[in-house]
């Protein structure tokens, strides 16, 4: 921690001492003084790590316009943006496909998982009953275990179900791990609630089922946003079970499509670029607009973890 | 009276858990438990499996490439969790976050790389990395030329390349979730530091360190978990080569499973890589669990 985040702070401290001198008010610094030597080190600190995260992402865009066939080169922007690369990546990986499988599966998912941690989150915050740590100690086991430690029964029970190469072989796995992280956001949420509220509602004689649905839910909003978000991107990217699951090319999704699309035309640069950028726009357009929930769940969530 | 409608009340509970519940065992802890049977087994995934015990663990553990997986899974945790989470830290207690203008701006690129899909980063870095990419076009501008080479081709730094791209995606998240740590370290604590006499390394180690605790928990959970399971970066960017220079137990664990068709020993390399995943999980768990 520098001086600077601590200079105002002590000046604030020594006010007091001065307060009954005029001068006071006219001392509190006019924002264009905070341009410090040491906020330019902040400045450049975070500058730096900002051109860091850039870089990479602004080189696939600029070598998804360059010309195909001959040797991508660089990092300079296309002088002639071939924008066509797009509509080639598009149709060779038939992206309209993977697209609309991407959103078939990531919507039952969001639904259904937020809907399960919504009522067991409820049940972990406000109820006593036997067994409630030792299940919820079980359904954290979900928060660290990765697909990779499941996906070899995976594959073999869905497809004796008959659901690989069908959006339920990926979306149910999804659900059943994402309801861990859920219903452990939920409870967290749902505790925060101000008892007196809960308990007005009881004296009202409203029912457990209504204080859940005219109560918590409605102020705990920006909490189920939270996770309807991170479910939506955590399935729109997951990509070792769709590889898995789904093999036929008609039931992919786009992570999936652009795995196997990377093994057929592994040195056309340009083009893989261009259907990498189709695959990350959707999640990146959803973070823009929503970064704030995004951002409190990921840091939020895990410290509560 | 009064006792029946709190067993009624705990009995309407499990109706509660029930889906969330049911989702969790069939879809993670049913599946987590076959993988442990089928680690015992030998299989091809079409004939009658064969009770084999731990021949397969062992068999697996004497591999080669098992073992180099096993000890490249062990060097991304330094580039996954070690060198983002200090450089997290250090620039998180170098910034000072009160009056800083446009810190929205930056809190929104540094996270970006947790948003962008795994595979899209891997083709991102595919690219940058290429042999006319911009990691040797930036070199060549700065008259290190001699070093450009086809970073992911090359048997000795292609581990560290690909390693690199974990730290690119986890950096801004340990310094974001650091910053929030810090700001919520009580500054009276920084005072008494200085009245103290302590310098600013003295103050780290005695106020920011131990103030960021539960933060650092979390931060070294996620991101070793993170390294110790990779597959999609290190399946986009290599496949795991040159040779086996990149491989990792996700890898092996698909490759056995659904291209070689050795069922039984890809169970066992995924029952390995859950035991690390837990005893890492746990033992952080121990090391950063904080009084409440």
């Amino acid at each position: 921690m520098t001086s600077i985040f601590r200079e105002p702070r002590i000046a604030d401290d020594a006010a007091p001492a001065t307060a009954s001198l005029p001068e006071v008010a006219p001392r509190r610094r006019p924002l264009r003084a905070s341009l410090t030597p040491s906020a330019l080190l902040n400045y450049l600190l975070l500058g730096v790590g900002a051109v860091v995260v850039l870089v990479p992402l602004y080189s696939i865009v600029a070598v998804s316009l360059q010309p195909r066939g001959i040797p991508a080169a660089g990092l300079g922007w296309p002088a002639d943006p071939q924008w066509s690369n797009y509509v080639e990546a598009w149709n060779i990986g038939t992206f309209g496909v993977l697209l609309t499988n991407s959103v078939a599966i990531a919507l039952p998912v969001v639904t259904i998982a937020v809907l399960f941690s919504t009522l067991s989150g409820y049940a972990f915050a406000t109820m006593r009953f036997r067994g409630k740590e030792l299940i919820f100690a079980l359904l954290l086991i979900g928060l660290v275990l990765p697909f990779e430690g499941t996906i070899v029964p995976l594959y073999y029970t869905l497809r004796a179900l008959g659901l690989t190469n069908t959006m339920w072989g990926v979306a149910l796995p999804e659900i059943g791990l994402y309801v861990s992280f859920g219903t452990f956001w939920m409870r967290s949420a749902f505790s925060q609630a101000p008892p007196s509220i809960v308990e007005a509602a009881q004296v009202d004689g409203a029912r457990q089922w209504q204080i859940l649905w005219r109560v918590l839910v409605p102020i705990s909003w920006p909490s189920i946003t939270t996770i309807v978000i991170l479910f939506f991107i955590w399935s729109w990217n997951e990509f070792l079970v769709a590889l898995v699951i789904l093999q036929d090319p008609a039931s992919r999704t786009a992570p999936a499509g652009l795995g196997a699309f990377v093994g057929e035309y592994t040195s056309d640069v340009p083009l893989l670029a261009a259907a990498a950028v189709i695959v990350a726009v959707p999640v990146v357009l959803v973070y823009i607009l929503l970064q704030g929930y995004v951002i409190r769940g990921l840091t939020q969530g895990a410290v509560k973890g | 009276m009064n006792s029946r409608t709190r067993t009624r009340s705990q009995k309407s509970a499990y109706l509660y858990i029930l889906p969330a519940l049911s989702a969790s065992l069939l879809f993670v802890g049913f599946p987590l438990a076959q993988t442990m049977w089928y680690s015992l087994h030998r299989w091809d995934g079409l004939s009658t499996p064969i009770w084999v015990g731990f021949d397969n663990y062992i068999e697996q553990v004497m591999s080669p490439r098992v073992q180099a997986a096993l000890l490249h899974s062990i060097v991304f945790i330094f580039f996954f969790a070690l060198l983002p989470v200090c450089i997290g830290l250090i620039s998180a207690s170098l910034l000072s976050t009160k009056r800083l203008r446009g810190l929205g701006f930056f809190r929104t690129v540094l996270f970006l790389p947790q948003v962008i899909a795994l595979t899209v980063t891997g083709m991102a870095w595919r690219w940058m990395y290429n042999l006319n990419g911009p990691i040797n076009e930036i070199l060549a501008s700065i008259g290190l030329g001699d070093l450009a080479r086809p970073w992911l081709g090359d048997f000795d730094w292609a581990l560290p390349a690909v390693g690199f791209v974990g730290t690119w995606i986890v950096f801004g998240f340990c310094m974001i979730l650091f910053l929030s740590g810090i700001a919520r370290i009580d500054p009276g604590l920084y005072d008494a530091a200085k009245i103290d006499g302590s310098g600013p390394i003295q103050e780290f180690f005695a106020v920011t360190l131990p103030g960021v605790k539960p933060e650092l928990g979390v931060a070294l959970t996620i991101t070793i978990i993170g390294g110790l399971r990779s597959f999609d970066i290190v399946y986009m960017t290599t496949r795991g080569g040159p040779g086996t220079a990149t491989t990792v137990p996700a890898l092996e664990i698909y490759q056995q499973a659904f291209v070689d068709g050795t069922v039984g020993s890809a169970a066992s390399i995924a029952v390995m890589l859950v035991a690390m995943i837990m005893v890492a999980a746990l033992v952080l768990r121990r090391i950063f669990r904080t009084e409440q």
